[in-house]
């Protein structure tokens, strides 16, 4: 599956990615950075994706099921809280008269 | 064309590269106020639409599990995210990024055990897999111990013992040379249950020396490896969605730790080896005897009314306090007076970037109230009156004017150079970096000691008295 084009082809996200997030943070506003944090980690749930072919793969054996079952309760966790007490955050913040 | 795409593999793809697009619009949405709310929204869509690719693929095929497990996250997520009381936001993001990091690296072990029978040696897919749960599990344990800090199940202050850095290194070197092994002979089973604890033992080590006043700097390291762990597992996988989502997080972590790091004048390595706790100790023996001058609420009142200007310096001892409350109520009546109000805002404030702004906004301070350091040191020698709630080193003269001092050359919030300066306090003792603070000492300065709550309210109660 991994021919050296596919890695490079990986490495070149990666790369653009973070040069795009570097961007892309340094323009969040200080006063959010609290509710950044706790929005960028109910994003990285997105780990659940792993933990679902994991879980239900074809022949999966009994130890993947179980690891996949812990993971996908554990990133559910992460992407409901974390996008509720963001939301939560953000609502509190107004600004005069409004 | 039309079959083409509705067949399964382009399809997930499809939803992938919609769900990156969601993300990244996200974390753009979230430069203001204004517009953030949208970034959650966006955020949401793109995790159903992941979730929803994910499910469609042919690869899986029993559900049942996967649904039940959904539900366990959702039943515990749920009251994770209303119950939460805002001082303990800090706890449940170090606790998230471990429910997170555990993730990723239970599933780099069963890919492990699924690819090392067939796996070349030293093939990309091997090293990638070692990648994702080195950072998974000791993100995971040094999490777990970052949240038994905030939460004070364990002490705050660093933990120290002789001969601590050898050790660390020698367990993190111990976890490379494993890793490396399994790499290049990945069938050698009998060595990957060592390599996992050695991972968790070197991320409990890891925070275990880092003090209350680096936790701010802590978070935001942690919320950095989760997604440099994110994108080790995009690479095992080979999944671009996960890679750009842990680039984004790994680069928002990375930033969030270096803003906290030049916001208290110290590197990396200094936060990482502990250097605060030592420097505290050293100098906390000189305890100085000089004279303070002490006024009560009822004095203070009518300083603060006669004021034309004041600008109000929270720190984490009116976050303690849960004093957000009763702050605000004096915040509003000083301004029905016609006095002008704002609120100085040091980026360490509090246990996490951000939290003093998460704080006051619960207590209905409107934004355009808070003031940055950099913006607020300029107006402070026109301010009548600087009132620190709660907040020690934030303030800290010495870091200006003292080259010896342990905080020397951090930025502080310049309350000593107000016309008058009041401090709420409890007693006279040191805050968390545990060092003097000749502002208490100042000809300016009155110290109001008692809890940031009450003296609030007792200051609320005689400005009311004196307006009635």
């Amino acid at each position: 599956m991994h021919n050296t084009s596919a890695m490079t082809d990986l490495l070149f996200v990666f790369m653009l990615a973070a040069f795009l997030g570097f961007q892309l943070i340094k323009r969040v506003s200080p006063l959010l950075h609290s509710p950044l944090m706790s929005l960028t980690n109910a994003i990285a749930a997105v780990v659940i994706v792993g933990a679902i072919v994991i879980a239900g793969e074809d022949g999966a054996t009994p130890l993947a099921r179980t690891l996949g079952f812990i993971a996908v309760t554990a990133a559910t966790i992460n992407a409901v809280s974390g996008f509720l007490i963001t939301d939560r955050m953000l609502k509190m913040f107004k600004k005069r008269g409004s | 064309m039309i079959a083409s795409l509705l067949e399964g593999e382009t399809l997930v793809q499809i939803a992938y590269l919609i769900a990156s697009g969601l993300f990244v619009l996200a974390l753009m949405w979230m430069s203001s106020p204004k517009t953030a709310r949208r970034g959650v929204w966006a955020g949401e869509v793109g995790m159903v639409l992941a979730v929803v690719g994910t499910l469609l693929h042919h690869d899986v095929v029993s559900y049942d599990l996967i649904l039940i497990a959904m539900l366990i996250g959702t039943a515990i997520g749920v009251p994770m995210a209303y119950l939460m009381p805002m001082t303990a936001i800090p706890q449940r993001t170090a606790i998230s990024h471990a429910f997170g990091a555990l993730a990723v690296g239970l599933i780099g072990v069963a890919e492990y055990y699924k690819l090392a029978p067939t796996e070349a040696p030293g093939s990309f897919v091997m090293w990638a897999l070692m990648f994702e749960m080195l950072l998974g599990f000791l993100t995971c344990t040094a999490s777990v111990i970052a949240f038994a800090k905030l939460q004070e199940i364990m002490p705050t202050r660093p933990i120290m013992f002789s001969g601590q850095r050898l050790i660390n290194l020698a367990v993190f070197a111990a976890a490379i040379v494993i890793g490396g092994m399994l790499i290049f002979t990945p069938t050698s089973n009998a060595l990957f249950p060592a390599f996992i604890a050695l991972a968790l033992i070197f991320g409990m080590l890891l925070v275990i020396p880092i003090g209350g006043a680096d936790m701010p700097t802590v978070i935001a390291l942690l919320n950095s490896y989760a997604g440099l762990a994110a994108s080790a597992m995009g690479f095992a996988l080979n999944n671009k969605l996960l890679i750009i989502v842990g680039a984004l997080d790994g680069t928002s972590g990375f930033i969030l730790a270096m803003i906290m790091c030049k916001a208290m004048n110290r590197s990396f390595s200094n936060v990482l080896f502990g250097g605060f706790g030592q420097m505290a100790a050293s100098s906390a023996g000189k305890v100085e005897e000089r004279p303070v001058r002490s006024m009560s609420a009822e004095e203070a009142a009518p300083m603060l009314d006669m004021a034309s200007s004041v600008v109000i310096i929270p720190g984490y001892g009116m976050a303690v306090a849960q004093a957000q409350h009763r702050v605000a109520e004096l915040y509003e009546h000083l301004e029905e007076q016609g006095i002008d109000v704002k609120f100085a805002i040091h980026p360490v404030a509090g246990r996490m970037p951000g939290h003093m702004n998460v704080l006051l906004a619960e207590a209905d301070v409107p934004y355009d109230k808070l003031v940055e350091l950099e913006d607020i040191n300029p107006e402070m020698p026109q301010t009548d009156v600087a009132l620190i709630v709660g907040a020690n080193d934030t303030v800290n003269p010495s870091a200006r004017d003292d080259p010896n001092s342990a905080i020397a050359g951090m930025p502080i919030i310049e309350a000593d150079k107000a016309r008058t300066v009041m401090v709420v306090k409890r007693g006279m003792s040191a805050g968390f970096a545990g060092i003097e603070n000749p502002i208490y000492y100042n000809e300016n300065t009155q110290m109001l000691f008692g809890d940031a709550k009450k003296m609030s309210e007792q200051l609320v109660k005689e400005l009311h008295e004196l307006n009635d």
